[in-house]
């Protein structure tokens, strides 16, 4: 279980590394935390040619937050989204959602970059950018552009960046006041990757949801933001209501089979996670009881 | 003090001052490798040492056609490429029977394959270089030709006139078959207010150590010997099959064992891949290196517990159990491995069920079949969790049945701790058990009507949480009945000898091995109360045929029963010839002399007279002093084997509560209890912690583990995220009581410990289960019991 000899190259500024790219194309594979990347690597799953490391980019690292948008660098850990103050203020469901994700010597090492970039459809952070309506930024031999995270993850480990793209940033825009979060996930041990999982952001007023936002992972090949959460925006959230929502979740879904559930588990998972996520945010419990799901 | 009266007669050698016995104390090993100072074979270097990498066949059953190897051997870094033709010039194959399992066959078994391969994972050829990354890279450019064969995947249609025979020159794909009638069962069946039947499914698992298999062998041809370095549980096994089948006689085989990262039964059979890394070293005359990656631990490390098993019970109105029966089946891969032979699962599964009950009727059938999977043998607590939940789970049902509480229908049925010795429905003599003192115990730990009531208060809520009971038997302590009366030269001895030193401290040589569950510390505690002497003054080697004396190992709970007595006889020798020259030294009698903290003192008052180093200095370098005649022998060895049983059996009973999520299928374990019998605790943490250990793997299997085929024969989840190892975020606290009835057998009267909570853990969780789900009148035999497998009998998928 060893690698291929592969090149190394350590980038010395995100242009640097944007121009190794641009000269070993698909060869070329970006080095981050190195938590999915070097286990592929010694399992000889891919063999690049060129690894370029942006481990001592530090200008990737780091929270900011201007205005109304929150910015994270590629290069932030895990453990530092766990961490933050700012992201406990601005983006709790981040903090929560880190917390599922692997253990604490991966989440030591894993960056928001290579997660998102790496595009696990079992991952939490992708469904949580959905959840926050995020931006992701890309830099590449053209310059800078900016990808609404609904049209960035395009598949089974594909997402809208080129091979000479690095993602060097998120946005997010800070959450409102009165927003509140949920998030949960069904795995088979702590740290596994989900069976279902469910990051949501919402708004509620006078018992209502003004706002929903519903991320799902391990559903499909890539997060689904659910328009099922349509049928529960300012609306009374009757069982009828909820019946109804997700009836219409079961109709986006197109999950797959693996070694933990077959997809009619993971349909019927997702039901039962979005009847807990609305009873628990609207502390309703008696919705989650009378055999909806 | 000055003879030792046996523990028959009131106090025992160990009941001395300062005893270590019964104490928990640290063990001695402690800071070695809590400070990274362990030496396991992944850490020895040796000059000119080339590392080999095994490539190994992509298919499940298949034709060696051709093997390209000339790229290979040309790359850089490559010593040679070896295949399996080539090899067998230098090593015999092996066949993986025993005689007193009557009818068991095999095929014979190569090193590396030579012309056909029998499952996904066995190696086609070796890739030896001067790194394990060039020979993974050399591995990549083998061009192997197959022609892919039918696999016989399914066991339960192995035996089908329609399914291909592996092994044409066998007859048929049936390996071993036994039956056993004892008592009237039919009779009894049909006497019975009610017969409860299910089948019961268990899910192929596999030991997954910490430290994967691995080897370092040097032949040196200048003195013609071989020593293989290798973390083993039977340092003498090893020896001896490595001598026969590279034709060398034993004294030219070394085996050295140091630290061991995990066995669990794993690393006591002999590999195929092993046996062709000492054939390497031979044919190319240098040291050569193996160590699995944990892909191929997946693929070749044994697996165990492949099993369907057909199960009933009959039982009346009053909670009398009737009668057992049983059909056991269970798919072994496609060789019997050796030299222990994958025979013996099955073979306890006959042995145990029903054996802590009281009835007589028992009717059972074993069947052990081939397959073209990989290679099933002997795991922890070797058919032990089979036929505790085969048992413990019929027993339930019939407490269902007729509706009667568990704990009272095994109260009703359980033999009665004065019955002994007594004798098994399968005709295993039972010396001294005590399931009903065992019972008792963990009811009142677990406050057992308490959690009841809350069980009831909660179901009231929809929360569904399940009590599961399960009582079992252990085999410890096997005599040479388990392997030596099959033609297996495995010993079920064990010798230990003890020498003062010049500063009188203690050199001990034991022949059991240590793989982490204190079998240093054990045989310390022991010389160290049995001599009056600190543990500190005790040095304990052990993993080195040259070194130590000949014995068995560590396997089956064997080392402290065993092991220990064996060095307690050997420290009483020594005490003796120590007080006899003591006595001379001080004019006095070794009747009046007795050794306390490191010095001889007086019996009477206590009072010290001579210490030990004295003592020592006296003997081997002023022996002038000494009057003529004395020879003083400051070492001494005894072995020690069972004679009058062949295994020791110890009991106990295990406990789960834990919740399901009737919504989702987790199930969340919320506390277990274990109360066992293992005779004399000689340091009760670390029997707490090997059965607590041996409580997780059992949980393992309940939830997680499986090896996962597909029907081609391929492995799919030989990696540790798919394949599910039970972890600490998931394990519930496990409280540990104890009833203690010493074997009479040994002076020491230790029993094992090593495999009581893997015997019972599955059968504990699965009965909580169908608890749990009473309510929703669903039963599940089957495991592990994955959110899957609950949903779908729920109805909910």
């Amino acid at each position: 279980m060893k690698a291929s000899a592969f090149a190394y190259a350590r980038a010395t500024s995100v242009k640097n590394a944007v121009e190794l790219l641009a000269a070993h194309g698909d060869g070329a594979k970006i080095l981050s935390g190195g938590q999915s990347l070097m286990p592929a690597m010694n399992l000889r799953l891919i063999s690049p040619e060129l690894i370029v490391d942006i481990g001592e980019l530090a200008e990737l690292r780091g929270i900011v937050v201007q205005g109304d948008i929150l910015t994270i660098g590629a290069l932030t850990r895990h453990v530092d989204l766990l961490k933050s103050p700012e992201i406990a203020i601005h983006a709790p469901l981040l903090a929560d959602a880190i917390a599922h994700v692997a253990h604490p010597a991966i989440r030591n090492r894993g960056t928001i970059g290579g997660s998102l970039a790496h595009a696990d459809p079992a991952s939490e952070l992708p469904a949580c950018m959905l959840a926050l309506e995020a931006t992701i930024v890309a830099r590449g031999p053209q310059g800078e552009r900016r990808i609404a995270a609904r049209d960035f993850f395009t598949g089974i480990y594909e997402t809208a960046l080129s091979s000479q793209e690095l993602l060097v940033a998120v946005e997010l825009p800070t959450a409102p006041h009165e927003s509140t979060h949920y998030f949960h996930e069904f795995a088979r041990r702590h740290g596994d990757y989900a069976i279902v999982g469910l990051a949501a952001q919402a708004v509620i007023r006078d018992g209502r949801f003004a706002d929903l936002r519903l991320g799902f992972f391990a559903v499909g090949d890539r997060p689904l933001l659910t328009a099922a959460a349509h049928k529960l925006i300012n609306v009374a959230i009757s069982p009828t209501a909820l019946s109804a929502a997700l009836s219409a979740l079961d109709g986006e879904l197109d999950p797959q089979g693996d070694q933990q559930a077959t997809p009619a588990m993971r349909r019927h998972l997702a039901r039962v996670l979005l009847a807990r996520c609305v009873s628990t945010l609207l502390s309703r419990p008696e919705l989650c009881v009378g055999g909806l799901v | 003090m000055t003879t030792d009266p046996g523990k028959r007669d009131g106090l025992s050698v160990l009941d001395r001052p300062n005893s270590y016995i019964g104490k928990t104390v640290p063990r001695p090993n402690l800071d070695r490798l809590m400070q990274g100072r362990g030496l396991y074979v992944s850490d020895i270097e040796l000059p000119r040492m080339a590392h080999v990498v095994f490539l190994r066949s992509p298919h499940a059953h298949a034709k060696i056609i051709s093997i390209e190897s000339s790229t290979a051997k040309r790359m850089p870094g490559v010593v040679a490429v070896v295949t399996g033709p080539e090899l067998a010039a230098i090593i015999t194959p092996w066949v993986g029977v025993l005689s007193h399992l009557k009818g068991l066959k095999s095929a014979p078994q190569s090193a590396i394959a030579t012309d056909r391969v029998c499952w996904q994972g066995e190696a086609v050829a070796a890739v030896v270089a001067n790194s394990r990354a060039a020979a993974e890279d050399a591995a990549e450019h083998i061009l192997v030709s197959y022609e892919e064969l039918d696999a016989v995947t399914d066991m339960s249609t192995a035996l089908d006139p329609a399914t291909p025979v592996i092994h044409a020159s066998l007859g048929d794909n049936l390996a071993f078959e036994r039956n056993h009638d004892a008592g009237t069962v039919d009779q009894a069946f049909a006497n019975s207010d009610e017969v409860v039947e299910a089948e019961f499914i268990f899910g192929r698992h596999t030991g997954v150590t910490l430290e994967p298999r691995s080897v370092v062998a040097d032949w040196n041809p200048a003195e013609a010997r071989l020593t293989i370095y290798q973390g083993t549980q039977a340092p003498h096994m090893v020896q001896n099959i490595a001598a026969l089948h590279l034709g060398l006689k034993e004294s030219q085989v070394r085996v050295v064992c140091k630290d061991v990262g995990g066995s669990f039964g794993i690393k006591v059979h002999i590999y195929a891949d092993e046996m062709a890394t000492y054939a390497l070293s031979k044919l190319l005359r240098r040291p050569v290196k193996f160590v699995a990656d944990r892909v191929e631990s997946f693929n070749t490390d044994i697996h165990a517990r492949d099993h369907r098993c057909k199960g009933k019970i009959g039982v009346n109105r009053d909670g009398t159990i009737t009668a057992f029966e049983i059909d056991d089946l269970t798919g072994i891969g496609p060789y019997s491995m050796y030299p222990r032979t994958s025979a013996i699962e099955a073979n306890q599964v006959v042995n145990l069920v029903g054996g802590p009950y009281v009835t007589k009727n028992y009717r059972a059938r074993a069947r052990v079949v081939f397959q073209n999977k990989n290679v099933m043998c002997q795991y922890r607590a070797v058919g032990h969790p089979i036929a505790c939940s085969v048992t413990e789970g019929l027993v339930d049902l019939a407490a269902m049945k007729i509706g009667m509480d568990p704990v009272e229908i095994r109260r009703r049925n359980l033999i009665a701790d004065d019955a002994y010795p007594c004798a098994s429905p399968s005709g295993l003599r039972f010396e001294q058990l005590s399931h009903h003192a065992a019972l008792a115990k963990l009811i009142n730990m677990m406050d057992y009507d308490a959690l009841r009531a809350k069980q009831a208060v909660l179901r009231a809520k929809n929360i569904h949480c399940g009590i599961g009971i399960a009582s079992f038997i252990e085999v410890t302590n096997p005599s040479a009945a388990f392997y030596g009366v099959g033609g297996a030269k495995i010993s079920s001895q064990d010798g230990v000898t003890v020498r003062l030193d010049a500063q009188g401290s203690v050199i001990c040589q034991t022949s059991i091995t240590e793989q982490g569950q204190g079998s240093e510390s054990l045989t310390a505690q022991i010389v160290g109360s049995v001599l009056g002497v600190s543990m500190d003054r005790v040095r304990v080697i052990l993993g080195d045929t040259d070194n130590t004396p000949y014995g068995g190992g560590t396997w089956a709970s064997r080392g402290a029963g065993i092991g220990g007595e064996a060095a307690l006889q050997a420290t009483k020798v020594l005490r003796k010839n120590i007080l006899d020259v003591a006595a001379t030294i001080l004019q006095s009698t070794p009747g009046e002399l007795d050794i306390v903290g490191n010095s001889i003192v007086n019996t009477s008052d206590g009072a010290p007279r001579i210490e030990l180093n004295e003592l020592a200095r006296i003997v081997y370098f002023r022996p002038d002093t000494l009057p003529p005649g004395i020879q003083p022998e400051l070492m001494a060895t005894r072995h020690f084997v069972p004679r009058e049983y062949p295994f020791a059996f110890t009991n106990g009973v295990q406990a789960s509560w834990l919740e399901v999520d009737t919504d989702t299928g987790f199930v969340k374990l919320l506390k277990h209890w274990v109360v066992e019998d293992c005779g004399t605790i000689i340091n009760p943490q670390l029997v707490d912690e090997q059965i607590r250990g041996g409580v997780v793997q059992g949980l393992g299997a309940a939830l997680f583990e499986k090896c996962v085929y597909d029907e081609r024969g391929q492995l799919t989840n030989a990696n540790m995220a798919d394949y599910l190892v039970p972890m600490s975020g998931e394990m519930p606290d496990i409280d540990i009581g104890h009833v203690v009835s010493p074997t009479l057998e040994t002076e020491l009267g230790a029993k094992g410990a090593g495999e009581a909570g893997t015997a019972g853990a599955a059968a504990a969780v699965a009965n909580a289960v169908n608890d749990a789900l009473q309510p929703f009148g669903a039963t599940i035999t089957e495991i592990p019991l994955t959110p899957q497998i609950i949903l779908t009998a729920l109805g909910r998928i």
